[in-house]
């Protein structure tokens, strides 16, 4: 990290030496108000074109000789008293020298709680981790970074957030002032626009030039990150603002009070028109993505169903749906249906509609339908709200019978009123028939999926619905929260475990960027650790080789998490890719010495992911083959994990 | 994800055109040959290292399609399969691919496994 010099002669740093406060607390260690210091006091800038001074010059780079001397009320002090009006519980961040004035700030004034600083390796896992935090606390943190290589390092894991409709603040430092600002290495961390590069992936963004501003500007953020769709937001903090005192612009800068946004509901002739269609049909299916964002949606999805005996297709988003519910269907539920209502998709037209990588015309694979044609189509999605141009997040066009632009959760229960209207009394008979015959194909398809997962049983390496059964026998007496799968393990935990908390699974990545799943379920199991929950994630070999330092990050503020590896040794979506594209070109797959095609294996050397983990404070065994050893090696795990420590396991598996 | 959907989306569109079967020698081929070939020619990649199937492909084995009809569909996949000519796996390794899936032991009742049993 570089840190700025402090220069008691040259640049606009100059006049801080001459603004006085008299008795002005200088390390106050609780939030009081804060008087502003008069701007009357400073003295005027010197002109930036005048050459440094040979004292001027050393000033710059030499060390300073007193402490204390920047006086008044540091404008950053200021900020934490506007970012812990907001109750943000933690500050997940790697260190850097463009935000150190509020970092100081935060500690030292703001006595690091509310939020509590949780040191971060890398920028990615900063806000993974309040990607998967927010997604069982319900509530945004807020990650600080430097605006230019912190914020690039970062932004993968901001598309994410996008995708996956979750609140993050990020706030990047940025010292905007060309003439003033120190030259060298804060120079090359300085842009004139830090939040362009996530501007196509973030719901709102600002440069705050004022501390007013900057109050105005967090609160805003957050209000916005907050209202559905959720979604990322980005500030770009200056240096000189966070370092300088406070002035006076006449009147005392104030703290805007945050009071959330009512999510936005559908149409009311809409709803009635979409509860008219459900209730007459022969055949509805409902499709949700993220329709439950709390756990009071799973319940009102329930509702819907029942009162319609309707199928419901849940693609995993969140937890939308239980599991155990006889009304929880495949994807293949369509295939029949005469009116589909999806909500908060993230793509209504692959529930319709089927793409075959299979090198037709030309290489680019063939479209068919999946729907009778005359099939009505109803969606509640509050994306439509908040498209943008640049990313491709809003997948093919799909044209829809009944579109509203509206939140899902907030408009069910509008809708499930409407419905048990517009059921006519002559159909109940038949909904009820429905229900009967979905009770039978449930228990069928239950019976199916269980003999499927007996297959392989005992191979080695140990197969993924054996890895999955295996860690449920040991957790299922627990208060358990799958925090994270990645990887692929042929979905066998939504299809085996009996989810049906909201907190029992928590979706995906959402765009998909490779790395979330360790970051994410560190954050997720932070927030259930306050909860008093036991969280597990199956953690991918590739995943976690984005950034491992994230294992250390949860040893040292000893977040509890059981992390059970599917390391199946290598890219394996991509295996399968280069694979394809051989046998469509009729040419044998160079392997060079490995299982799978060049580029495209983790072996030889393996990577030792358990001793990876020990190294960073983890507890940690592997790597495990044999299927027999999974069993025991997962109770000595959970026992660390309930002391409060995090563990993980290296099991070697099959490819999915 | 991709995946599941298609697979959901096309695997009822699976069709054999048993029209097209290679003509090749009807004796059993070799099932530690087979292994090898199996893993070479990459089918563990989407059908697991004992053709237990998952999300990227449907079980193999036990108890394998027969040869005729295993090969048809090797060879003439459109689907969500990449056809494989015999140019990259000659009609010898295939029929030893499919003496390996014949090799592999049924499974167990899932009923008789008790992880497989839980509420
Ligand atoms: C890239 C993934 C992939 C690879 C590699 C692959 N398969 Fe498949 N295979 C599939 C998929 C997907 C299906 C389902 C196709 C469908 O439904 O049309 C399938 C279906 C099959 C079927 C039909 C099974 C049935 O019961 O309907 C056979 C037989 C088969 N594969 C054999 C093989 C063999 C042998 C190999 C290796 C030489 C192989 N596959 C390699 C993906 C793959």
């Amino acid at each position: 990290m570089e840190h700025k010099k402090s220069n008691e002669n040259a640049g606009r740093r100059q006049f801080l030496t001459g603004v006085i406060a008299a008795g002005a607390a200088t390390a106050a260690s609780s939030v009081g108000t804060i008087a502003p210091v008069s701007a009357a006091d400073a003295p005027a800038r010197v002109p930036s074109a005048l050459p440094p001074s040979a004292k001027v010059a050393a000033a710059e780079t030499s060390t300073p000789r007193e402490l204390a001397r920047v006086k008044g009320i540091p404008g950053s002090d200021f900020m934490v008293d506007v970012i812990k009006s907001l109750d943000i519980k933690y500050l997940p961040s790697n260190c850097a020298s463009s935000f150190r004035a509020l970092h100081e700030s935060l500690i030292n004034y703001g006595g690091n709680t509310k939020p509590e600083f949780l040191t971060c390796m890398h920028e990615e896992s900063a806000v993974a981790m309040a990607h998967g935090y927010f997604k069982i606390a319900g509530k945004p943190l807020l990650t600080l970074c430097h605006g230019t290589v912190g914020l690039q390092h970062a932004t993968m894991a901001v598309y994410n957030a996008w995708c996956d409709r979750v609140p993050v603040i990020v706030v990047g430092g940025n010292d905007l002032d060309a003439a003033y600002r120190p030259p060298g290495v804060p120079t090359f961390h300085s842009a004139q626009d830090i939040n362009a590069i996530v501007r196509d992936y973030t719901k709102w963004d600002d440069t705050p030039v004022s501390l007013q501003h900057f109050s105005q500007s967090f609160v805003r953020a957050y209000k916005i990150a907050m209202t559905p769709p959720y979604g990322p937001v980005a500030i770009s903090l200056d240096a000189g603002l966070q370092q300088e005192p406070m002035k006076d612009h006449g009147a005392k800068p104030y703290v805007p009070r945050y009071v959330p946004t009512a999510p936005p509901q559908g149409d009311t002739g809409a709803v009635k028109e979409a509860a008219r269609l459900l209730a007459q049909a022969q055949n509805p299916v409902i499709v949700v993505d993220r329709a439950a964002r709390t756990a009071a949606g799973v319940g009102l999805l329930v509702q819907l169903a029942e009162l319609l005996q309707a199928k419901v297709i849940d693609q995993g988003g969140r937890m939308n749906f239980p599991k155990t519910h006889y009304l929880s269907s495949p994807p293949t539920a369509v295939n029949g249906a005469d009116v589909i209502i999806g909500m908060e998709l993230s793509d209504f037209w692959a529930v319709v509609n089927s793409f075959t990588d299979n090198g037709e015309h030309g290489g680019i694979g063939t479209n068919g339908t999946r729907i009778k044609p005359d099939t009505k189509l109803i969606s509640i999605s509050s994306v439509e709200l908040n498209t943008k141009a640049n990313y491709q997040d809003f997948q093919r066009y799909q044209v829809v019978d009944v579109p509203m632009a509206a939140d899902a959760e907030a408009t069910l229960p509008a809708l499930i009123e409407a419905v048990k209207s517009a059921i006519p009394n002559e159909r109940k008979a038949a909904i009820a028939a429905r229900g009967e015959a979905a009770r039978k194909t449930y228990a069928e398809n239950k019976a199916r999926t269980r003999q499927a997962a007996a297959l392989a049983w005992d191979a080695s390496p140990i197969s993924t619905a054996r890895l999955v059964m295996e860690t449920y026998g040991q957790i299922k007496d627990l208060d358990w929260s799958l925090v994270a799968s990645e990887g692929n393990v042929s979905n066998w935990p939504v299809r085996l475990w009996p989810m049906e908390k909201y907190h029992h699974w928590l979706g995906r990545s959402g765009g998909y960027g490779v790395g979330y799943g360790a970051p994410a379920s560190i954050g997720a199991a932070l927030a259930n650790r306050d909860l008093g929950r036991f969280s597990v994630s199956i953690q991918s070999d590739g995943d976690l080789m984005y950034a491992p330092g994230v294992l250390w990050t949860a040893a040292k503020h000893k977040i509890p998490l059981l992390a059970v590896m599917h390391n199946n040794r290598g890219y394996h979506q991509e295996v399968m890719h280069v694979q394809r594209l051989a046998n469509f070109r009729n040419r044998p797959v160079n392997l060079g010495g490995d299982m799978g095609p060049v580029g495209t294996s983790i072996e030889r050397p393996d990577i030792e992911y358990h001793k990876l983990a020990e190294s960073m404070g983890w507890w940690a065994k592997g790597p495990i083959k044999d299927p027999a050893q999974l069993g025991p090696a997962l109770k000595e795990a959970i026992a660390v994990v309930q002391s409060g420590q995090p563990a993980l396991l290296n099991v070697w598996t099959q490819p999915r | 994800m991709l995946n599941i959907r298609w697979l959901a989306a096309t695997s009822m569109a699976a069709v054999f055109m048993v029209s097209h079967v290679n003509t090749f020698a009807a004796d059993a081929g070799n099932a530690v040959r087979g292994k090898t070939a199996y893993v070479k020619n990459g089918c563990w990649q989407c059908h697991g290292f004992v053709g237990q199937g998952g999300i990227a492909g449907p079980k193999l084995a036990p108890e394998p399609l027969p040869l005729a009809a295993l090969s048809a569909f090797v060879r003439n996949s459109r689907g969500p399969m990449p056809p494989y000519m015999e140019a990259v796996l000659p009609n010898e390794e295939l029929a030893d691919i499919h003496a390996y899936l014949q090799s592999i032991p049924k499974a167990a009742d899932y009923k008789s496994i008790p992880l497989l049993n839980q509420p």
